[in-house]
């Protein structure tokens, strides 16, 4: 699979989506499952499956699905 | 390392006072009681000042009374309210999008000077059943879900019956205890459900770095201040990294930060404080008590740039501390004030 489906999957397991939710083009706090605790338990979520450590100020700039999908990559996520 | 305290009084002055003066010009423009208020108070458009300390304040209280802000309604992102607790009502201060960005950010910023970059592991002093209903957090639910941006693997020190979870501690610390590690509560609940029962069961806390804050009003009784607190925590838990922090919904994002050696809370680069003399409102000299004002600079959405606060301080020095810039205390609330604060809404302490 690759990068962004796996995020993909992530999103929609964490939030509890539809499976054909549009979440390449989800924004935070654009659905109510994206709220601050949602946030914390998706970093959380992102981190196990793809065994990263995001910084704080990357936790803080994760403000869609696009922007985490860019941080993954630059951090060579695979 | 992130540099947020870094500016002696002169530059802070020199550095703040035009962006101050903006702001203040950019609320009188974009909020019209604002704007009536300062008119009311003599103050012409495009008054230049002469001091940080010249600036027109506002107290709090007006939060409570009017609606301040400075964006249209249709830009309002988030409105926040403080835990009012009686009669005069909740403050409201509202946020657009670009607002709330920027108080999570500075306030990050701000704790990364003692926290660093680096998400750590997270030991809350608060019950877990404080984030389990999303759609009405407390005021002390939404500090300590701010706070927990700044951690990982977040452990809570109190289960769902707001008992004091040992277990969950212990395997905390059996995990992480070996590296740095986050404390954060609000202080009573720090002393009665971490102090007490990290002595009681010898717990190592060496390697933790405390944040907190809230007050010490509930703690009086136990003839515990300041210092007594970082003395015990420090001789029977070996926790010695111990920041209190102060800060109010009505200057979201921006907090005053107790330096390493203790005892002083220092302003970040983008804020300031002044001491006054409760009855002639001049600037009170060094080691005098008087009423706290707090000046931010992040405030851009609400007139909340310059806030006459509700707390009795006292100025201990400046430019010659941990920190460069004011360092102070805040000794209580006004004599006055009403009882109000984010962790006022616990009334626990049966565990103690």
């Amino acid at each position: 699979m690759s990068l962004n489906d796996r995020l993909r999957t992530v999103f929609i397991e964490t939030m509890q989506l539809d499976a054909d939710f549009d979440v390449e083009n989800l924004k935070y706090r654009d659905i109510e499952e994206w709220d601050s605790v949602g946030h914390m338990a998706l970093v959380a979520a992102i981190e196990d499956e793809f065994d990263v450590q995001f910084d704080t100020d990357q936790v803080i700039d994760m403000s869609s699905f696009k922007v985490a999908a860019d941080m993954l990559n630059d951090m060579g996520a695979k | 390392m992130t540099a947020l305290f870094e500016l002696s009084q002169a530059q802070r002055e020199a550095t703040l006072l035009p962006q101050l003066t903006e702001l203040t010009e950019h609320h009188r423009a974009h909020c019209e009681p604002y704007e009536r208020i300062l008119g009311a108070l003599g103050i012409e458009r495009g008054r230049q000042f002469g001091a940080i300390a010249d600036l027109p304040w506002l107290p709090v209280r007006m939060f409570k009374n009017h609606d301040l802000k400075s964006v249209p309604d249709d830009e309002v992102f988030k409105v926040l309210t403080s835990s009012g607790t009686t009669g005069s009502g909740a403050s409201r201060i509202y946020l657009d999008k670009e607002a709330a960005g920027a108080q999570t950010r500075q306030l990050g910023a701000t704790l990364q000077t003692v926290l660093g970059g680096k998400r750590l592991p997270m030991l809350m002093v608060d019950t877990v059943s404080i984030i389990k209903n999303r759609r009405s957090f407390s005021a002390r639910g939404a500090g300590v879900l701010g706070m927990a941006t700044f951690g990982r693997n977040h452990v809570y020190a109190l289960d769902e019956n707001d008992q004091p979870d040992v277990e969950a501690v212990k395997g905390f610390l059996a995990k992480h205890g070996n590296e740095p590690f986050l404390i954060f509560g609000f202080t009573f609940m720090v002393w009665l459900y971490l102090y007490e029962v990290a002595k009681e069961h010898n717990l190592d806390l060496s390697n933790g770095i405390l944040i907190h804050s809230g007050g010490w009003k509930k703690l009086i009784d136990r003839a515990v201040d300041n210092t007594e607190f970082r003395r015990r925590f420090a001789e029977d838990t070996g926790l010695t990294r111990i920041h209190n922090y102060y800060g109010m919904i009505e200057q979201i994002g921006t907090v005053f930060l107790e330096g390493p050696s203790g005892n002083s809370l220092y302003c970040p680069d983008f804020a300031d404080v002044v001491i006054r003399n409760p009855e002639t409102w001049e600037e009170q000299p060094i080691g005098e008590p008087g009423v706290i004002e707090v000046i931010s600079t992040l405030p851009r959405s609400y007139p909340g740039h310059v806030l006459l606060t509700e707390d009795l301080g006292v100025l201990h020095g400046i430019d010659d501390g941990d920190w460069p810039g004011k360092r102070f205390s805040v000794l209580g609330r006004l004599p006055r004030a009403e009882a109000r604060g984010c962790s006022d809404t616990f009334s626990g302490g049966q565990a103690a």
